[in-house]
């Protein structure tokens, strides 16, 4: 089954990672940006780390015929430097209209505090000021259900949101309802220990329903499985779900958030592959 | 989406696996009182959290793990922007 992995810091993993995805059926991801394992020192590393983002990456990915997007921002670990954040967020916009760049993400909060709201406000009005899709961060362990009623509360307030054009990832059992009900589209992480297994993945789908929701593996530099997705799709198999409701989840609802953006644009693997063959005719 | 399998099935395929995971919850927590030093750990409040944790799971309902969750969970107050 063909799938897209919404969320993957490819920038973190090796070539042979993009290769085993694409045998699994992997035919698109997306790559927000995110924490290096250390604070980056001025605007010109993000500016780096942007370049890489939207020019090696999508490159590299092609080697395996994965097709590349990604999410610009700095992270929420970094907020608490509020000036190196303001001069990040000044600077994204001389990458928003590169091919594959689907809007500002991933924002949000880490340890919920005042900074951190406030880059994460300044991101939401970046992303309003220039039409973009906003993929949000929601904090781990004990901080994730504060930290998700804070974000939603802050985008409820800015009335130039629209939750349509929102994704909320990282959503467990205790925040998925609250960002479902306001109309957010929900990302489950499949997450060694700290987030969910895809058999819990598979409870909240039913129990929530399969629409505005889809699975990734945030696969990165910390203990992670770039091919947790299949792991999703073989636990709904094993529980009696048809393909086509699989497909559901794991490729058409990402590709409909994606399709929202204006740099969103895909090529249906039966559609490139023929294209690659005709090369050879 | 409701479920597909009914409980019999359910309980069938997670049999093993939920007794091997009370067996590794009981295991854990007999390494803690094992260790020199377990008496001091008697008001720490992770344990609180895994013993309400617990006696959740013996609790009725489908939101077992919601609730659970919780537990784990700092608390919101909805005037945290005021």
């Amino acid at each position: 089954m063909y799938f897209v992995d919404p969320h993957v810091h490819m920038i973190s993993r090796v070539t042979d990672d993009y290769e085993r995805m694409a045998r699994m059926g992997c035919v698109a991801l997306s790559e927000p940006a995110f924490w290096a394992g250390f604070d980056r020192g001025s605007v010109d590393g993000f500016r780096d780390y942007f370049r890489q983002l939207t020019e090696f990456e999508p490159t590299r990915a092609s080697w395996s015929r994965i097709q590349h997007f990604t999410w610009l921002c700095i992270n929420a670990k970094e907020a608490e430097n509020v000036s190196l954040s303001r001069e990040v967020i000044a600077m994204i916009p001389e990458f928003l209209d590169r091919p594959g760049v689907l809007g500002i993400g991933e924002i949000g909060l880490n340890k919920n505090t005042r900074n951190e709201a406030t880059i994460f406000q300044e991101h939401v009005d970046l992303a309003m000021k220039t039409n973009e899709l906003i993929l949000i961060h929601t904090p781990h362990l004990q901080d994730k259900y504060k930290g998700t009623r804070m974000i939603i509360d802050m985008l409820l307030d800015d009335s130039r949101v629209d939750p349509d054009r929102v994704l909320i990832d990282h959503v467990e059992e205790h925040t998925v309802g609250h960002a479902r009900e306001e109309g957010f589209w929900c990302a489950m992480t499949l997450y060694p220990v700290t987030k969910c297994t895809p058999a819990r993945a598979a409870d909240i789908i039913e129990m929530y329903g399969d629409d505005r929701i889809m699975v990734n593996s945030a696969g990165d530099w910390g203990p992670s499985n770039p091919t947790a997705v299949p792991d999703f799709i073989q636990e709904l198999r094993r529980r009696g779900y048809s393909e086509s409701k699989i497909k559901k989840i794991v490729y058409d609802n990402p590709l409909e958030f994606f399709a929202k953006s204006r740099n969103f644009a895909f090529t249906p693997p039966d559609i490139l592959a023929a294209e690659e063959q005709a090369k050879f005719d | 989406m409701a479920s597909l399998q009914t409980a019999t099935e359910v309980l069938e395929q997670s049999f093993l696996e939920i007794r091997a995971k009370l067996l590794e919850i009981g295991a854990s927590l007999d390494r803690i009182e094992r260790a020199e030093d377990s008496s001091h750990l008697k008001n720490d409040p992770r344990l609180a959290q895994i013993s309400r944790s617990i006696e959740i799971l013996n609790e009725d309902g489908f939101d077992r793990a919601e609730r659970i969750q919780q537990v784990f969970s700092d608390s919101y107050d909805p005037n945290w922007n005021s």
